[in-house]
């Protein structure tokens, strides 16, 4: 081994006090500061039972999107698909039948839609890159499952209540978000 | 590479002891592994092992577009996701010769103080667990909260922003954002000062740091160290002010520079930057332009045949990223210059001949954040 070289660093270092040696000085400064927090308010919330309210814009968990008449927006373009990084979306389309207007809002719709949440890195692109306004993100976060393959949201999972036949879901689940028009 | 041959050579040298650190240590900071050779308690060698975390975002990042890449980026440091994400972008601006607007400019810069600041608190709270005094790790994450709620109500996340994209940021601010920045400016100028109160003039935490881990200047240059690991050996190697990006020139604000170079310069550097960051803060808040958040871009990025670079100064030092581009929508190879990967090659160097316990000091005064180093 090569000797090390400029490794000497003089220290200037002024013999300690007495008082200084105990370290009781110190020790008792420290706690005094840390005791007085004691009686500051409480930084912390019990989570469980408390849960802090979020921002309009946080990106959780993904939704699939209906107009108010109860009808799904996703036409399955495939634009969420191709702007993911992550490459979490798959999708099958499928074409309307004329006894299922009521279902989907244009012709073409998406008959599988799946989200690998594991994969998701929740950074918002699938809701920009949508023309439709179909998918957003939503202020639900912390999903659990058993299994791994429970965490492959179908669309029954990503699917928003329906509007008409269960309001307070709906509401529920829309959340603070600005109501989307159009 | 760390053969077994070479274990048994040391470990046969009279009174040597081989010890592995990690990779599933607490004071690791994460999965970085140190095989550790001793005498007595005297450190002869240490030899980080890499890969425990690796997960090739380079190679990733070729099979993504120059919109996509950003985004994965905020994985690898991701204590200073923001400034990842902007040296990305600025370097995608670069190639595609973008003029960001100057109210995008002012809110990243706004953005890149304030997880500078979260990165130092959560720092400053890491290197005094470290050592051994608990209470300041949730002192630091106290204050740190505030600015990640500050982060959540204007970019939507809590750590992994993906706020900054090719042509400025991906949306306006938020209305209450000037009101919570200076609520937290105000704030935490008073703790700012309990941190020193409580750890910087403590005897004990100088005992512990004055002296350890000492690298001298020309060692921290030929050694690749940046941020305030050099800086705390007196190397000017700041690049907000030695190459200035967006509206750094503009501001007023120094550079840190402490000639010690042990443990308790490199402390006391990232504290004089807190205050330097508050700084910039205070100026810009009140100042920030109207106009666009982001110029207008195509919708399919493609860079021009050639190869780019940028630097940001991240929390950690400098931050490059490098760019080859073959005239595609994807680039050809990207490479990733992280300030911790550098810093840790010294590691070796600043703890040799000191106490193991030193060692702890030492990676805390480097504030490693091992997905940065491994990728």
């Amino acid at each position: 081994m090569q000797a090390l070289t400029n490794r000497l660093k003089l220290v200037n270092r002024k013999p300690m006090t007495f008082v200084e040696k105990l370290y009781l000085w110190n020790i008792l400064k420290g706690m005094a500061i840390t005791f007085r927090h004691i009686f500051k308010r409480k930084a912390t919330i019990n989570y469980p039972e408390q849960k802090r309210t979020f921002s309009p814009v946080f990106r959780g968990l993904q939704v699939l999107n209906r107009d108010e008449e109860g009808k799904e927006r996703c036409t399955a373009c495939g634009l969420c698909a191709v702007a993911c990084p992550a490459e979490a979306i798959t999708m099958e389309a499928a074409e309307r039948s004329s006894n299922e207007t009521h279902l989907y809002r244009e012709e073409k719709f998406a008959a599988r839609f799946e989200i690998n949440m594991l994969r998701c890195i929740f950074c918002g692109l699938c809701e920009e890159a949508c023309p439709k306004n179909a998918i957003y993100l939503s202020q639900t976060f912390a999903p659990s499952n058993y299994s791994r393959k429970g965490f492959i949201y179908k669309k029954d999972d990503l699917l928003i209540p329906h509007p008409k036949e269960n309001p307070d879901a709906y509401a529920k689940a829309l959340g603070e978000r600005k109501k989307i028009t159009n | 590479m760390y053969k077994e041959t070479d274990i048994l050579k040391e470990s046969s040298v009279e009174g040597n002891l081989i010890i592995n650190i990690g990779p599933q240590h607490p004071s690791t900071h994460g999965v970085l592994h140190l095989v550790v050779t001793l005498n007595g308690e005297t450190i002869k060698k240490v030899e980080p092992h890499l890969g425990y975390i690796h997960r090739s975002i380079e190679k990733m990042c070729e099979s993504l577009s120059y919109r996509q890449f950003i985004y994965v980026t905020s994985k690898m440091d991701y204590l200073s996701s923001h400034i990842n994400n902007h040296g990305c972008a600025m370097c995608v601006e670069k190639g595609l010769q973008i003029e960001v607007p100057p109210r995008a400019q002012v809110i990243r810069v706004l953005m890149d103080e304030l997880t500078r600041l979260s990165s130092h608190q959560l720092w400053w709270g890491a290197m005094a667990m470290d050592i051994g005094a608990l209470t300041p790790f949730f002192h630091a994450f106290r204050e740190r909260e505030m600015i990640t709620s500050i982060f959540e109500e204007t970019c939507g996340t809590r750590l992994t922003m993906n706020y900054m994209v090719p042509g400025g940021v991906m949306a306006d601010v938020n209305t209450n954002f000037q009101k919570s920045v200076k609520d937290f400016i105000i704030h935490f100028k008073n703790k700012i000062n309990e941190y020193d109160e409580l750890l910087t003039g403590n005897i004990i935490f100088q005992n512990r740091t004055k002296g350890v881990g000492f690298i001298s200047k020309e060692n921290a240059i030929s050694f690749g160290c940046s941020g305030p690991t050099a800086r705390g050996s007196g190397v000017s190697c700041d690049i907000r002010k030695l190459y200035p990006y967006e509206v750094y020139n503009q501001l007023d604000f120094d550079e840190i520079l402490e000639p010690g170079g042990d443990c308790f310069a490199r402390y006391l550097v990232r504290m004089k930057e807190m205050k330097q960051s508050i700084s910039i803060i205070e100026q810009l808040i009140d100042n920030i332009p109207d106009g666009d958040f982001q110029a207008k871009t195509k919708a399919v990025l493609k860079l021009p045949k050639g190869e780019f670079y940028s630097s940001v100064e991240s929390a950690r030092g400098e931050f490059g990223v490098y760019i080859v581009s073959e005239g595609g929508t994807t680039p050809y190879r990207i490479k990733f210059r992280s300030p911790g990967f550098s810093n840790l090659s010294a590691l070796d160097f600043m703890s040799r001949e000191g106490k193991i316990g030193d060692l702890i000091a030492i990676m805390g005064s480097l504030d490693l954040v091992i997905p940065d180093i491994d990728r």
